[in-house]
């Protein structure tokens, strides 16, 4: 099957500094794909040039087989999005504003589809509210359904989760993942919250300084052995003897009296448990965490930066 | 296009800011009436010191007429602000508030959208205008009563007979019409450089008083550039209240005016299809 989006060899520039550098990546049809970078890594330049608020130096971008050159109408009706916050009237209401922006998307939409999309995002019933009063997250949900309201093929969305909470944020986040997976979406969500892709993405690319650095699947980027194993323990301060004169010394990254990080297959934890009962160590704990983290930090290879944007 | 023109026409209308223009026009013009009512007979026969002296004038002099044309000099400076506060923000006041993106997302050409936000600029000022017609000229008729109207020149003055007066404010309403339109086109212009919302209206201000200045210094080097500059034919209106009617004048003030709005416009156009929007 054709891609849904296929982008060749995009460049921009700002004065002298090269914002994209020759970009290239495609997207398929039902794929959540996660877009990632450190804060100015290109992302939303890259997004805005997907959308045409930005014009390319060069390199070609075609969504559905249109191009903006011989079909910016038909691929911009492809096209659902929110660009970093979802900035609307704050003077008029939540339904005002949709219907405006539903009626400039080129395509017949019903009122009934209108309070569809309401109901999927849950606002309905807070839809003659002012804007102004909404809260970020109602923003943020208002926006995607603005932005889904002409039921695009693409739905291309800039740190949909920018400013929430953590309530939000897991609610922005549910939403995302019905929507492909209930209403076959396809979804290009940018972040620079690795652990927010992390848990929608089916696929990955990982932009550093305006070039591609990594894409692809995301259980096929993934190196298992890289996993950083936490286990927590009961103070042992024969801890760090054990360790250094065993096999799992090499795979410890660090230590302390309660708790040791190895970076390692998640398959063999069950051995290291085992390693650690034998030697009269109490286990409370056993979690893997940031195992994404590691690869995005090793792959842009920038830790102090990539730590910042973390 | 017209759903892209209904959708901006909603928008001004539904702003609260774009009545603030009608309450100022409505406030000087009150203000303005009842100091006439109150000491318009000494502010007349102070104007008609000189006149008085040669002339024997009677009837209705403070008629509602003078009382307009009074009001209309008045508010010379005050109405391209006013219509610089809706036209300057229609596209910075979209990129500052971050909607701008978003409207350029949609299927709409951005000509369209420059196209729309022009002619919703005009059906404002129109509007606007008609307002200034229908509380200056229509009240102060109904406060003053009628009567011949003097028209105070600086080295002259010109009688019109009441009943050959109302065409002239008709037509001079016309003239103030494609005017504002040209301040419109301009606000516009500097509405599609700036990425915030005041800065196209103080733009804009300070252009019509830097060549308004420039067009009313009687100054050598000034001369050669005044009758090509917007400022020195905005107030071709006038012309309507000379008599015989300087046409020739009024018409050449016009092509100036539609050319500079034309320009005006276009330039935006050229400029906007090539915008990044970073905002």
């Amino acid at each position: 099957m054709k891609p849904i989006l296929e982008v060749n060899e995009l460049t921009k520039s700002f004065k002298t500094f090269k914002a994209v550098d020759n970009l290239s990546f495609t997207i398929q049809h039902g794929e959540v794909y996660g877009f990632l970078g450190q804060n100015g890594a290109g992302k939303s330049t890259t997004m805005r040039m997907l959308l045409g608020l930005i014009f390319p130096d060069s390199g070609t971008i075609s969504i559905n087989g249109y191009e903006f050159n011989n079909g910016r109408r038909h691929l911009l009706k492809s096209i659902g999005a929110i660009i970093e916050r979802p900035d609307m009237y704050g003077y008029l209401s939540g339904w005002d504003n949709l219907k405006i922006f539903a009626t400039l998307s080129d395509s017949k939409i019903t009122k009934d589809r209108l309070y569809e999309v309401l109901e999927i995002v849950g606002l309905k019933g807070r839809e003659k509210d002012k804007f102004k009063a909404y809260s970020q997250g109602m923003k943020q949900r208002l926006g995607i359904a603005i932005a889904m309201a002409h039921n695009p093929d693409l739905l291309i969305l800039d740190e949909p989760t920018n400013g929430l909470d953590p309530q939000g944020i897991a609610e922005i986040r549910a939403l995302i993942v019905s929507l492909s997976r209930e209403h076959g979406k396809t979804i290009l969500v940018s972040s620079h919250l690795l652990h927010e892709v992390e848990q929608m993405a089916t696929s990955m690319l990982i932009i550093h300084k305006g070039k591609k650095v990594s894409d692809g699947r995301l259980s096929d980027l993934m190196n298992p052995d890289e996993t950083l194993i936490e286990v927590n323990i009961r103070p042992n301060n024969n801890l760090a003897n054990m360790l250094s004169g065993s096999v799992w010394g090499q795979l410890t990254v660090s230590q302390t009296e309660e708790q040791i990080v190895l970076k390692m297959n998640p398959k063999i934890v069950p051995e290291l448990n085992r390693w650690l009962v034998d030697n009269r160590t109490d286990v409370l704990s056993i979690s893997s965490r940031h195992s994404f983290e590691a690869y995005f930090l090793n792959i842009t290879n920038d830790t102090t930066t990539a730590n910042r944007a973390i | 296009m017209i759903q892209l023109l209904r959708i901006e026409l909603y928008k001004i209308f539904k702003r609260p800011r774009t009545y603030i223009s009608f309450g100022i026009v409505t406030a000087i013009t009150f203000v303005i009436q009842l100091a006439m009512l109150s000491d318009g007979n000494s502010f007349v026969n102070f104007a008609l010191q000189g006149v008085n002296e040669q002339f024997d004038i009677r009837g209705n002099i403070l008629n509602g007429y003078l009382i307009t044309y009074i009001i209309l000099q008045s508010l010379l400076i005050h109405i391209p602000l006013l219509v610089a506060l809706v036209a300057g923000d229609s596209l910075a006041g979209e990129a500052n508030s971050g909607t701008l993106r978003l409207l350029l997302t949609k299927p709409i050409s951005r000509l369209k959208l420059v196209m729309a936000k022009f002619i919703s600029s005009f059906i404002y000022t129109v509007l606007l205008i008609m307002w200034l017609a229908g509380v200056a000229l229509v009240l102060s008729l109904v406060l003053f009563g009628k009567g011949d109207m003097i028209n105070l020149k600086s080295d002259a003055f010109v009688m019109i007979l009441q009943d050959d007066i109302m065409w002239r404010y008709g037509a001079a309403f016309l003239f103030a019409v494609l005017a504002m339109t040209t301040i419109a086109a301009l606000s516009i212009l500097l509405s599609a450089f700036a990425d915030n919302a005041i800065g196209p209206v103080i733009s804009t201000m300070g252009v019509v008083v830097v060549l308004t200045i420039m067009s009313n210094l009687e100054l050598p080097i000034f001369n050669a550039i005044k009758p090509y500059l917007f400022t020195t034919h905005i107030i071709g209106w006038k012309g309507f209240f000379d008599d015989p009617v300087p046409y020739a004048a009024i018409t050449r003030s016009v092509v100036i005016l539609v050319l500079y709005t034309v320009g005006f416009l276009g330039t935006t156009v050229l400029y906007f299809n090539k915008k990044d929007i970073k905002s």
